[in-house]
């Protein structure tokens, strides 16, 4: 089991680290021939116009989008969500589309708004997972085909899942909890390594 | 809801990884930065170019320059204070600005002491030259570490001399036997306990981006393949031939830095680059690097 890590920007380091701690082959995408033979993909935090500018022109775009359409698995975090939703709010940048929601970035304000929270995760049986939340989007409206997985205090979606799509606000891979990555590699289908 | 954590200051630095960050001067160069890519602006009153030609005392922007640009882009907008300005950089946290740079490329107002700051809930980046100025700004609270260079050059000389400077630091330390370390602290000028985490993890606690004197996409290159996690340009690009294309190549060289056929494909047409400057012809009491301790 071979799962790619988008690498054009953003905290792609920290996703690999945790998949090859899992036991997991992990390998950095910058260029589509690059997606051969993967069984998942992950899309890191960062910078969402900044990912999406390098995405169009590494001809990553339409090539990532017709394999998800096939049924990779693909898990977005923080600017990954974004760059799966189908509707981001203000957002004039292409994404792929993927996911029914709509997103709205920058959703809690600057940096110094930033935060953790400890939530409540449907996919981890309601036990609870250490949210870092940094300039996070919020998932506004999700379609009827989407399962939300955790909320905010406040009621707001911040984890989301339709059929092999992923999509978590918060940054799993800025903790040492394993528990979500784990979560993605059973929906691959791929065996971890006992640690 | 916990804000301004250690987590969510350093994990800002690691969103920032692998991009380009570009000094601008107006809302309209934000807006060219943005859409070639940057992952995040420096808002200043000058590039440290024009700094370095007008002389006198350099100090944190205008507010309304910087909330100007501030409007214009939804990336991530940082800004500069001078070292030991706890209060510009209270101004600088006030206004909302995601990221504080306490920069020698401004005049220092304490010579003696930087900013403490840990007790902001906005995250700063400081430079340095080696391990030991590194391991002190993290001391007091940086979440982010870029080497100094010497800003406005157009000269990658010195990012090169504090990049390596910093990696030399490391490896020494980690090779380091435990007895040691309290020595090699002292030697450093280095808070203990940091020396400490380094020799067991062989890696700055922090982000380390590399600045001062990038002005080609293989200068970029250069510095990522030797370490650095990501890029400043300052007059790199705004005082070039084509900012716009420039900015481009530099982004694309920033994420190829291991493939010379892209770094290759980014180098041309680009027109000319910034006029550089020796680093030798610059009199010492103008060196932006030797300011901060």
């Amino acid at each position: 089991m071979k799962i790619g890590v988008l690498a054009l920007q953003g905290a792609f380091v920290e996703h690999i680290a945790v998949l090859r701690h899992l036991g997991v082959e992990a390998v950095p995408v910058r260029l589509s021939s690059q997606l051969e033979g993967l069984g998942g993909l992950i899309i890191p935090g960062g910078e969402s116009t900044t990912i999406s500018r390098l995405m169009v022109s590494n001809h990553l775009l339409g090539e990532l989008k017709r394999r998800g359409e096939e049924g990779l698995p693909i898990w977005g975090t923080c600017a990954g969500l974004i760059l799966l939703a189908k509707e981001v709010e203000g957002f004039e940048d292409p994404t792929l589309g993927l996911m029914d929601v709509r997103v709205r970035r920058n959703a809690f304000g600057r940096q110094v708004d930033s935060f953790e929270e400890e939530l409540s995760i449907l996919s981890l049986r309601g036990e609870s997972f250490r949210g870092v939340f940094i300039r996070a989007p919020l998932v506004e409206w999700v379609g009827p085909a989407v399962r939300v997985l955790a909320t905010i205090a406040n009621g707001t979606a911040v984890a989301v899942q339709e059929g092999n799509f992923l999509g978590t606000a918060f940054h799993p891979e800025l903790t040492s909890d394993l528990r979500f990555h784990r979560y993605f590699l059973s929906q691959v289908g791929g065996e971890t390594a006992p640690i | 809801m916990e804000t301004g954590t250690w987590r969510v200051k350093t994990g800002l630095a690691q969103m920032l990884k692998g991009g380009v960050i570009m000094d601008v001067v107006t809302a309209e160069q934000a807006h060219i930065a943005e859409e070639a890519g940057a992952c995040a602006v420096m808002a200043l009153e000058r590039v440290p170019a024009d700094i370095r030609a007008a002389g006198g005392v350099a100090r944190m922007a205008d507010p309304v320059r910087i909330q100007e640009i501030m409007k214009t882009v939804t990336i991530p907008v940082m800004a500069k204070c001078r070292i030991g300005h706890f209060v510009e950089a209270q101004v600088l946290e006030a206004l909302g600005v995601d990221f504080i740079d306490e920069s020698e490329v401004l005049t220092p107002a304490d010579e003696k002491h930087h900013i403490y700051k840990h007790t902001f809930k906005v995250p700063f980046v400081c430079g340095c030259r080696d391990l030991g100025e590194a391991l002190r700004r993290i001391g007091e609270g940086a979440a982010m570490i870029r080497t100094k260079g010497e800003a406005g050059t157009g000269n990658i000389v010195e990012a090169v001399r504090h990049m390596r400077a910093v990696r030399d630091g490391l490896r020494r330390l980690q090779s380091l036997p435990d007895e040691e370390l309290m020595a090699e602290a002292k030697a450093l000028g280095a808070p203990y306990e940091l020396v400490e985490e380094v020799h067991g993890t062989g890696r700055l606690p922090v982000v380390n981006f590399a600045a001062g004197g990038v002005a080609t996409p293989a200068d970029a290159a250069l510095m990522m393949q030797l370490g650095a996690e990501g890029i400043f340009v300052g007059a790199g690009i705004f005082k070039s031939s084509d900012p716009p294309a420039r900015a481009r190549a530099i982004v694309m060289a920033t994420t190829h830095y291991n493939d010379p056929k892209m770094v290759a494909e980014a180098s041309q047409g680009l027109g000319e680059p910034m006029a550089g400057l020796e680093i030798k012809s610059i009199p010492q009491e103008a060196l932006l690097s030797v300011r901060g301790w």
